[in-house]
C-alpha cells in the first residue's frame, strides 16, 4: 500500500505547531437539548438463507434485531462492536441500501422504513454515506469532478454550467487542490481519496452522514487528519453523524454519545462519559480493557484484561436469552432463560444486562426479575407481576432506575 | 536446532547493521531502507513504527533472506545468531527460515494456501525441519501446536481447510505453524491488525505467553504505539526508510525527542484521554522514495522546523545522535532541546491531564 504521489505536501504546508493545533478540534461536546434528527425504533434487518435447490427459506441471519437510538441535530452518534455484530448493516438500512424486516426510521417527518425507491429518491439528498474503503468506493475511470459533479447532476442541484465550479468550492473545502478536478482517483494518496469520498458525500448538503469506519484503511498520521475534517464539516454544516467504528479511541474523540452493539442488538448506550469512565455492561467492559493502551508504557506494568473467550456465536442461530452469555463471566441461569431489557441507569446511560454494574460491583442477583416477573434463577414467579411495559424506547426517560442508591432517578 | 544458528553467549541473538535495501524500478531507484541498525536479544521485543512505505516490513524481509536477488540489492550486515544472513545461499537460507526465525504475516488468509487443509501446512512446515520424524509425529505435533495457540478442538480442526477458519483463528493458525520448530526469532509484521480489538488482545496475549514459554526474541512491526506500550521492550521509529529515533519503550513514548514520534502519538487519540485533548495530524502525506526530501526526510511535514536556525532541516540530514537520556535514546533531528519543546508545546495539546503530574 504505498503511495505514489508527486507532490508531497500540497495540501497547506505548515509552518509552525501553533499554526497546526489551531486547524485542530478538541473532542466533541454534547448537546444535549438538540432535537432529534433521526429516530430509529425497533429497527430490525433479517436475511432469508435460502436452500440451493428449491429457492425456500430455510432461516434467517438476524442481523440486526431491534435497534432503537436517537441520533440529534448536528450530533454525533457513535456504533461500535466487533466484526459481524450488525453495525454496518444498521448504517445501510438508514441509507436505504436495505429495506428493513421491521421498525421504524423517523427522518424529518417521515418514516424511511415505509417509503418506496420512488419516494425515498428525493430525500437521498439528505442522508449521504462515507464508505470505508477508499479505494474500492470511487470509479477508477471517472475523474474526481465526474464523481463529485454526479450527485449534483442527478439531484439537479446547480446547473450544469455551475457545477465545475461547485466541484472545486468542495475539493477545497476537504482540503484538496480543487485544480486537480481532472485527475483519476489513481493519482491520489489513500487519504485524499478518503477526502474525494467526503467530498461527494457532502456535494448535496446532507442533514446525516453515515460514516462506516471513515478512517480504518489509513496511515495513522492520516486518520487524524480525516477525523479533524469531519469535525471541520460538522461544525461549519451542521451536519448530524452516525459513525460505525471499531476503534473506540477514535469515537471517544469524535462522538459524544455511543451505542455498543452485540450480535445485532445495542447492549449499552450511552453519553462518552458513561460509556468510558462508568460501563456497566460486561461486554463494553471487555471491549475497553482490550484496547491497546500508550499510558502503560509510563508505568511498564502489564495491565489485566478482561479475557474473553471464544467467538461471536452465528446470527443465525442466536442464543437463548442474552446473547452475549455464551462468551460472558458473570452469566447465570437467567440469562439464558430470559432477554435482559435495555434499562435506562442513568441520566443518558442505558444497558441491557441482568447483572449490570460497574467492572467488579456486578450484583449477585439480576436487577431485572422483578421487572420479568420471574426469579432470581429465570423461572416465573406466581408472586410478582411483570412490568408489562419494557418496550425499548430510542432517546432517553426523564425517570430511570438509579443502581447505585436503588431508587427512581429524576432528570 | 540446526547447526546454522547457535545462540551466541552475551551478543544479541539478531543483529542488523547499516543496512540497506534499493530496488531498482522502471521510474528508477528505490531506496526503501537506508543505514538502519538495531539488535535484539532472546526474551526482549522490539516494536517496529512507522507508516506505509517507512521500510519497516522490507527491512525484516531481509533479514529472512525474502528478497529476490535479482532486482533487490542489500548491503549491510544482519547476523543471525552470529551467523551472516546477507549474502547466504539460498540453501543454508533455508535452513534458517521456519527453523530458527520464524515469520508471521499480517494477513492470514492470503498467507495460508486455499487448497491444502491446515494440519497438512502445518507438517510441512514440521517435516522440512525434521525429516526423520514419521508423518504420524508431525501429525501430533501439529495437534499439539493448534492446541498450545487455543484453537478448540485441535484435533478435528486439524483437517479443515483456512476458509473454515475465523479471522483471528487464522492468524492463530499462522502462530503455530511459525512456532512449530520452536524458533528464537519470531517476526511478527503486523500480527493483528486486520483484527477486531478482543481478538487483538487474544493474540497479544498469547504472542506473550509463548515468547515467556520459549524465551525467543521478537520483532513485533506495527503502526499502533498502543500496541508497541503493550508489548514491546525496545522501540525503533522508521520515516522514509531510516530510523528516526530508537530507545527503550518507556524512553521513547514518555520522553519522545523528535517530532515525527510526537506526530504519531498525537495523531492517536487516548481512550482514557481529557476531552480536552487534541488529535493533532501530521500534516501531509509519507515521502517519495524515489525521490525522497533533501535534508531530514520529515521536514516537509515537520511542524517545528522554525525552531531550528536557518534551512539546516532542508540540507543537512542530522545524524542518529544520543539525546538528553544517554546513549541508549537515539534520535535524528536538529532540533536542540527537543524536551523541552515536547512539555511546553506538545504535552498540553495531546494529555492535558498529564501535564500537571510529575513526570
Amino acid at each position: 500500500m504505498t503511495d505514489e504521489t508527486t507532490d508531497v505536501v500540497q495540501d497547506g504546508e505548515v509552518t509552525s505547531f501553533t499554526e497546526l493545533v489551531g486547524q485542530t478540534h478538541a473532542a466533541a461536546e454534547l448537546k444535549a437539548d438538540a432535537e432529534p434528527i433521526l429516530t430509529v425504533e425497533n429497527l430490525r434487518m433479517y436475511f432469508p438463507i435460502r436452500s440451493s435447490l428449491l429457492k425456500r427459506t430455510i432461516g434467517q441471519v438476524q442481523a440486526v434485531d431491534g435497534v432503537s437510538f436517537v441520533v440529534p441535530k448536528g450530533g454525533s452518534l457513535g456504533l461500535v462492536g466487533e466484526s459481524g455484530c450488525g453495525k454496518s448493516t444498521t448504517g445501510q438500512l438508514i441509507t436505504r441500501l436495505y429495506k428493513p424486516t421491521g421498525g421504524s426510521m423517523q427522518f424529518e417527518g417521515q418514516d424511511l422504513a415505509q417509503l418506496s425507491n420512488r419516494q425515498m429518491r428525493p430525500l437521498r439528498r439528505d442522508i449521504q454515506m462515507i464508505f470505508q474503503d477508499p479505494y474500492s468506493s470511487l470509479n477508477p475511470r471517472h475523474t474526481v469532478g465526474s464523481i463529485v459533479g454526479t450527485p449534483l447532476r442527478v439531484h439537479d442541484v446547480v446547473p450544469r454550467s455551475k457545477t465545475l465550479a461547485r466541484v472545486q468550492e468542495l475539493l477545497e473545502v476537504v482540503g484538496l487542490n480543487p485544480e486537480h478536478y481532472n485527475r483519476y482517483p489513481n493519482e491520489f494518496s489513500g487519504g485524499q481519496r478518503q477526502r474525494i469520498g467526503i467530498a461527494r458525500a457532502l456535494a448535496l448538503q446532507p442533514k446525516l452522514m453515515v460514516a462506516d469506519e471513515p478512517v480504518s484503511a489509513l496511515d495513522v498520521s492520516i486518520q487524524a487528519q480525516v477525523i479533524n475534517l469531519l469535525q471541520d464539516i460538522q461544525k461549519e454544516f451542521d451536519v448530524a453523524f452516525l459513525f460505525i467504528a471499531h476503534d473506540l479511541a477514535v469515537v471517544h474523540h469524535f462522538c459524544p454519545e455511543v451505542a455498543v452493539m452485540y450480535l445485532g442488538k445495542i447492549v449499552e448506550i450511552g453519553d462518552r462519559e458513561s460509556i468510558y469512565s462508568n460501563a456497566h455492561h460486561p461486554y463494553t467492559q471487555a471491549l475497553l480493557s482490550a484496547v491497546p493502551d500508550i499510558k502503560q508504557a509510563v508505568t511498564g506494568e502489564r495491565r489485566e484484561r478482561i479475557r474473553l473467550t471464544g467467538e461471536v456465536p452465528s446470527p443465525i442461530d442466536p442464543p437463548s436469552g442474552c446473547r452475549f452469555r455464551t462468551r460472558c463471566p458473570i452469566a447465570q441461569e437467567i440469562c439464558a432463560r430470559h432477554e435482559p431489557p435495555l434499562l435506562q441507569i442513568g441520566k443518558r446511560h442505558k444497558v441491557a444486562c441482568h447483572f449490570a454494574g460497574r467492572l467488579g460491583e456486578h450484583p449477585r442477583e439480576p436487577l431485572t426479575a422483578r421487572l420479568l416477573g420471574v426469579d432470581a434463577s429465570g423461572q416465573p414467579d406466581p408472586g410478582a407481576s411483570p412490568v408489562t411495559d419494557l418496550v425499548e424506547q430510542p432517546g432517553y426517560a426523564d425517570t430511570w432506575f438509579d443502581l447505585d442508591q436503588k431508587t427512581i432517578g429524576r432528570a | 536446532m540446526s547447526g546454522a544458528a547457535r545462540p551466541v553467549e552475551g551478543e544479541p541473538y539478531l543483529a542488523v547493521e547499516d543496512l540497506t535495501v534499493r530496488f531498482p524500478t522502471a521510474d528508477g531507484l528505490v531506496q526503501a531502507v537506508t543505514d538502519l541498525s538495531y539488535s535484539v536479544e532472546l526474551g526482549k521485543t522490539l516494536g517496529i513504527v512507522g507508516e506505509s512505505g517507512s521500510g519497516k516490513s522490507v527491512s525484516s524481509m531481509a533479514v529472512l533472506g525474502l528478497h529476490d536477488r535479482r532486482s533487490a540489492q542489500i548491503t549491510g550486515s544482519i547476523k543471525v545468531a552470529g551467523t551472516e544472513v546477507v549474502g547466504l545461499s539460498e540453501s543454508k537460507l533455508r535452513d534458517l527460515r521456519g527453523n530458527a526465525v520464524a515469520m508471521i504475516f499480517q494477513d492470514a488468509l492470503a498467507a495460508l494456501h486455499p487448497f491444502y487443509k491446515i494440519g497438512k501446512q502445518l507438517v510441512e512446515a514440521y517435516l522440512v525441519h525434521h525429516p526423520q520424524a514419521t508423518k504420524r509425529e508431525a501429525r501430533a505435533r501439529a495437534v499439539e501446536m493448534l492446541d498450545r495457540v487455543g484453537i478448540p478442538q485441535p484435533d478435528r480442526r486439524v483437517d479443515q481447510y483456512p476458509h473454515q477458519f475465523s479471522g483471528g483463528m487464522r492468524q492463530r493458525a499462522m502462530i503455530a505453524m511459525g512456532l512449530i520448530n520452536d524458533p528464537s526469532l519470531l517476526i511478527a509484521d503486523e500480527p493483528t491488525t486486520a483484527l477486531d480489538v478482543t481478538v487483538q488482545a487474544q493474540i497479544l496475549d498469547l504472542l506473550q505467553d509463548l515468547q515467556r514459554e520459549f524465551n525467543s526474541a521478537v520483532v513485533l512491526i506495527t503502526h499502533d504505539l498502543g500496541v508497541v506500550a503493550e508489548v514491546a521492550d525496545d522501540v525503533l521509529v522508521m520515516y522514509g526508510g531510516r530510523a528516526v529515533e530508537y530507545g527503550t519503550c518507556k524512553q521513547v513514548l514518555t520522553r519522545p525527542e523528535m517530532p515525527y514520534t510526537w506526530g504519531l502519538l498525537s495523531s492517536v487519540p487516548d481512550i482514557g484521554a481529557d476531552t480536552g485533548a487534541r488529535m493533532i495530524p501530521i500534516p501531509g502525506n509519507p515521502p517519495s522514495l524515489l525521490a525522497p526530501p533533501t535534508g531530514c526526510a520529515f521536514h516537509p511535514r515537520c511542524a517545528h522546523k522554525d525552531k531550528v536556525p536557518g534551512d539546516l532541516c532542508s540540507t543537512t540530514l542530522p545524524e542518529l545522535l544520543p539525546g538528553s537520556e544517554g546513549e541508549r535514546h537515539v534520535k535524528r533531528c536538529h532540533l536542540a532541546d527537543p524536551d523541552a519543546i515536547f512539555a511546553a508545546e506538545v504535552l498540553p495539546e495531546i494529555a492535558p491531564d498529564l501535564v500537571e503530574e510529575p513526570r
